[in-house]
């Protein structure tokens, strides 16, 4: 993609049809670090790379609680992203204030999906720079929605994006017929080997990802950074070895994140600077 | 020229009486569990007490409409501080925000007398007492509804400490035993029910400690 002149604004058409900042704002989630999320019938693991800038920053919160069944992790602009997941915790607490109930997860992405639509018919705003994993569960099942910048939104049954997610969808797309009836330790170890198809041969260990589950009768929760590392060893050892056992009970605080206080890297020229 | 007189209310009093007392670690918080309307019963089965998080309880009589509103509200308000605080609400803090909550509606207020126990940062026993519209103080024990007139004196002779100024400095908390203290709160309400109309069908006490979180019932008369 090169610039061209009818890439200023979000309402301008280009003649061949497109609206090049929207285009421009997918670019942006390319741009993130990793996310990717893989569901069965009854469960949906989240999971995203998280590296620091450096040894004395902390990671990025790129996974978020948005109701007891639902989670989202998100990649690109992650303070759009957590501005967003901010409006769905809103949307969420005030469906079930009215109703009494939890908030369908297919009426929240549809909510999304317009809310990221109005950015990109507005002369004064700019689409949002950030993708959304959402998982949710309702009443027929796990559901994983991917929605976009441009105010599209799809399901899947297992999706990366990010920077190098085409590594972790190549495994996926090999893998995803059985995820239907996979179990909850398998959908888990599946996560992680997507995982490190991204990371491109670097060691997968839980100080450099982060692993979210939510499934039928276990509310959404950011595992553990012990229970990762439980994870991971069980994985790594060749062969058919039974996982191990989860450890404690994971707790809610999310694994390693704390505040964003990383500075982020020197922007380049064309590229809105952002987390790696 | 009179001035013209609604010929509506917006609210009701569903009666009823709502008691808590705090002790070294331990916090007991009793309702009973009918609901009036006038002269009449609507039903001798309702909870008037709500867990607003793992160590805040909260029971209130007056309007039950208006107290279930009150609940929501809180409950939706502590959701939003555990996504942005990744933990529970204190009781202090929980308290400060019942206030804030009530004040909110100054000019046109919950109808709603509440008490709130459970265990402060140290894990001791804490018990705080509101009016309608949020004015709110920490004490060692409570009585708020329609047989809190009933009750309080009887509290102050069992529990009242003889005075601040006295030395050694005593503690509002009250030095029974967990027991002793449930104890107390079901002979408090067996007392109430016989005398006010309001208060009866059966006693529901929630108990607070390191533990978590119990509950008992009692009987009482039902006329």
């Amino acid at each position: 993609m090169f610039r061209n002149q009818y890439d200023t604004d979000v309402t301008t058409w280009s003649p061949a049809g497109r609206l090049f900042q929207v285009e421009y704002a997918m670019e942006a989630v390319k741009q993130g670090s990793a996310a990717i999320g893989l569901r069965s019938k009854s469960h949906v693991v989240l999971a995203c790379v998280n590296k620091s800038n450096s040894e004395l920053s902390s990671h990025q919160k790129k996974i978020f609680k948005a109701d007891d069944h639902i989670g989202v992790a998100i990649a690109g602009l992650t303070a759009d992203g957590r501005v967003l997941s901010r409006y769905m915790r809103s949307e969420c607490i005030n469906y079930s204030y009215s109703y009494e109930s939890p908030l369908p997860v297919g009426r929240l992405v549809v909510q999304l999906a317009d809310k990221a639509q109005v950015c990109t018919q507005r002369s004064w705003k700019r689409p949002y720079g950030v993708g959304l994993l959402v998982a949710g569960l309702d009443e027929s099942g796990a559901h994983l929605y991917y929605n976009c910048p441009s105010g599209n939104y799809f399901e899947y049954q297992a999706f990366a994006i990010g920077s190098r997610s085409q590594a972790a969808k190549t495994y996926l797309e090999r893998k995803f017929e059985s995820f239907s009836t996979s179990s909850r330790e398998n959908l888990l170890k599946d996560a992680l080997f997507a995982i490190r198809e991204t990371l491109q041969g670097e060691r997968l260990t839980s100080s450099i990802c982060t692993v979210a589950v939510l499934g039928v009768g276990e509310a959404f929760q950011i595992l553990d950074q012990k229970t990762v590392q439980a994870l991971i060893d069980a994985f790594e050892i060749a062969g058919e070895e039974a996982p191990a056992a989860e450890g404690d009970a994971p707790d809610q605080s999310a694994a390693g994140s704390g505040p964003t206080t990383d500075q982020g890297p020197p922007a380049e020229p064309d590229v809105a600077p952002m987390e790696t | 020229m009179v001035k013209e007189q609604a010929n509506w209310s917006p609210y009701d009093n569903n009666g009823g009486t709502v008691v808590a007392i705090a002790g070294a670690d331990y916090c007991v918080i009793a309702s009973d569990t009918r609901m009036s309307t006038g002269y009449s019963i609507l039903t001798r089965d309702y909870s008037k007490i709500c867990k607003l998080a793992d160590k805040s309880v909260m029971a209130s009589s007056g309007f039950q409409a208006d107290v279930r509103a009150l609940q929501k509200v809180l409950a939706a308000r502590h959701l939003t501080y555990q996504h942005q605080h990744n933990k529970q609400m204190s009781c202090p803090a929980m308290a400060q925000l019942l206030s804030n909550t009530l004040y909110y509606k100054r000019f046109f207020p919950y109808y709603a007398f509440n008490v709130l126990g459970g265990l402060d940062n140290e894990g001791k026993g804490c018990v705080y007492t509101y009016d309608a519209v949020g004015s709110y103080e920490r004490v060692g024990y409570s009585s708020q509804g329609s047989g809190a007139t009933l009750i309080t004196p009887f509290l102050d002779n069992q529990l009242k400490s003889p005075s601040p100024l006295l030395l050694p400095a005593k503690d509002a908390v009250t030095p029974l035993s967990e027991t002793e203290a449930i104890d107390l709160v079901k002979t408090c309400f067996a007392s109430a029910t016989e005398r006010d109309i309001y208060t009866g069908d059966r006693l529901e006490v929630v108990i607070l400690n390191a533990n978590g979180l119990r509950r008992e019932y009692m009987e009482l008369r039902k006329d």
